[in-house]
């Protein structure tokens, strides 16, 4: 017993902030909301457990919930594809021996770092704005540009703009996962007279496999919770006409502005399921263009 | 005739060479075209942002140009005070809640992620599984009952629930960063430290720390960089104006309708993100391998 505790004793002593904040902050609160999206609460009065009702409304008869998810699933499969393609276009730009590669590679960085801020969510807000930056810059090429913010038809599309700008961390990715790839299959494949769509196809696109699937499990997770640029381009209620009512946007107003706290936890463990529900058909689906190195033996 | 033949070979082969060099550089101009359009176009928003701010607000709407007609620095002054509290006090409600969520970063994540890379102890293994599960659930998720739970512990506006939950390292990220970090260090320095006598306590304090100081930098420096930026923890527990961090007082420009706000918004805009951006200027370097090496954002 003695030789157990001391042999345990350090062990969880280093680990002890992290089980608390594990049990007090992560697992404890997952489970209470669960416990709490089968109940009716606004802080005030207790909470009064009424079953599935939480989620027969959202399902049946709540059509901002239908809009968020709408609204959700169009940001994260338009704007994750698209910031990995960028991504991956320029690292492929900026890997072997081009000149001023650490230049480059700040600049893009530094709109990832400085893009989760409130100052570069105003700063959107103005660039987009009916006589901003962006339809200034199509009025000297003769068009003239749309309310972007104003419109619920363009509305997302500069949240989807704005993510795509933040490629930096996939584009670092990226860069490494392309370095380890062995110059001489290129050669050998040139020799083959292979082009560059070929080699693209052939060698760069498996060989990256791994790393574009981390990128892309990474980016999506990304995707589902992003919440600042939605609520202060959209003013905090997901407005025009709902068109920028993302879920996480949704579940803070439903929980802070009305205080139902109930039906907003059933919508974060809605959050939580779809998110390990996308996570796992990307795992599932990786076993067909995913394959690791040491794998082949 | 051999001889003949040998130097056709000769000058195919020197051909091929030239014709490949001729394609590298038409290749590498071209790419370095494309990168330099595509990094301009990503940069310009946030240059165009330092330049509104000099601007008179009569000049900022409708304007493409990067240089003020005159340089306007009064915006500064009157952003610093424009809002019933002054910036001082935001500035330094900023630094309060980042700097000790940093140090508590540091140390609580560095605790645990030298048990889980260097110490045995019973049930490590599913703590490791559990600890990776963490870091795919949204913050929205446990948002509810750990607001419930510091609301019931009276900590609702004051910065305790931004601040603690960060000395129990709740961060899963930098668990990870700085596991990766440690395994990389020899094991041999903590075996003959075990055997001249040393607790891991010790070797966790003399050897661990000091050698893997750019992984708690690295770690610092993005610990800084997201709580700085925070803006839904802030939101949800602060509801004093002058308790408000940065980022909550420049999203009262919003809402004011202070239509003559726009020169002074962008001031303070650029105020908020230039530590940031000196962060980013001098650890370029160990943000870069950071996320290279584990994929934070």
């Amino acid at each position: 017993m003695e030789k157990f505790f001391r042999r345990n004793f350090a062990g969880y002593a280093f680990l002890a902030p992290w089980l608390i904040g594990f049990f007090l902050l992560a697992i404890g609160p997952i489970l209470a909301s669960l416990w709490l999206s089968f109940t009716k609460y606004n802080i005030v009065r207790p909470p009064q457990w009424i079953g599935l009702d939480n989620y027969f409304y959202m399902f049946e008869l709540d059509d901002r919930f239908k809009k968020a998810l709408q609204v959700t699933f169009t940001f994260v499969v338009i704007s994750v594809p698209a910031k990995l393609i960028f991504a991956l276009g320029v690292a492929m730009a900026l890997d072997k021996g081009i000149r001023a590669i650490g230049w480059y590679r700040a600049l893009f960085y530094l709109p990832s770092i400085l893009g989760g801020s409130i100052a570069v969510a105003i700063l959107w807000r103005q660039l987009f704005n009916y006589d901003g930056v962006v339809n200034s810059a199509l009025r000297l090429v003769g068009l003239d540009g749309p309310y972007w913010l104003a419109d619920p038809k363009y509305s997302l599309w500069t949240l989807i703009v704005l993510a795509v700008w933040q490629f930096g961390s996939p584009m670092l990715i990226f860069l490494a996962g392309l370095r380890a790839i062995p110059t001489e299959l290129y050669e050998a494949a040139e020799i083959d007279a292979a082009g560059p769509v070929r080699k693209f196809f052939a060698i760069t696109v498996p060989l990256l496999a791994p790393v574009i699937f981390f990128n892309l499990v990474l980016q999506m997770i990304e995707a589902f919770k992003s919440f600042s640029g939605a609520f202060i381009i959209s003013g905090g209620s997901g407005a025009p006409l709902d068109s920028l009512l993302f879920f996480t946007v949704y579940l803070y107003e439903e929980a802070f502005s009305y205080l139902r706290m109930g039906y907003a936890s059933a919508l974060a463990w809605v959050l939580l399921l779809i998110i390990a529900a996308f996570t796992a058909i990307a795992f599932w689906t990786s076993k067909y263009w995913v394959h690791y190195e040491n794998e082949r033996g | 005739m051999t001889d003949t033949a040998i130097s056709t070979t000769a000058l195919t082969a020197k051909q091929y060479r030239e014709a490949r060099t001729r394609r590298a550089k038409r290749a590498g101009l071209l790419k370095h075209v494309f990168l330099i359009l595509t990094s301009l176009i990503m940069i310009y928003p946030l240059i165009w942002m330092v330049s509104a701010s000099f601007k008179p607000d009569n000049q900022i709407f409708g304007s493409l140009s990067l240089w003020p007609a005159t340089f306007d620095w009064d915006n500064y002054g009157q952003g610093w005070t424009a809002l019933s509290v002054s910036f001082t006090r935001f500035f330094l409600n900023s630094t309060l809640v980042t700097v000790l969520s940093v140090i508590g970063n540091v140390i609580s994540c560095s605790f645990a992620a030298y048990a889980f890379a260097r110490l045995e102890f019973t049930g490590k293994n599913m703590w490791f599984a559990l600890m990776m599960m963490t870091l795919m659930v949204p913050y929205h998720v446990v948002l509810i009952p750990q607001y419930l739970l510091f609301l019931n512990l009276g900590w609702v506006n004051t910065y305790l629930p931004l601040i603690v939950p960060k000395f129990l390292a709740g961060e899963a990220f930098f668990i990870f960063l700085m596991i990766q970090f440690f395994r990389q260090l020899p094991r041999e320095l903590d075996e003959a430290a075990m055997i001249d006598g040393c607790s891991p306590f010790k070797i966790y304090w003399a050897i661990i720390m000091p050698l893997s100081l750019p992984a708690m930098a690295t770690a610092a420096i993005f610990s800084f960089i997201w709580t700085w930026e925070d803006f839904l923890g802030p939101l949800v527990y602060l509801n004093k104006v002058e308790d408000y961090t940065v980022p909550l007082a420049l999203r009262m420009f919003l809402s004011q309708d202070g239509a003559s706000q726009y020169g002074p918004m962008f001031a303070m805009s650029i105020l908020s993100i230039l530590p940031i951006f000196l962060f980013f200027l001098i650890f370029q370097r160990l943000i870069i391998r950071g996320i290279a090496m584990s994929g934070l954002k």
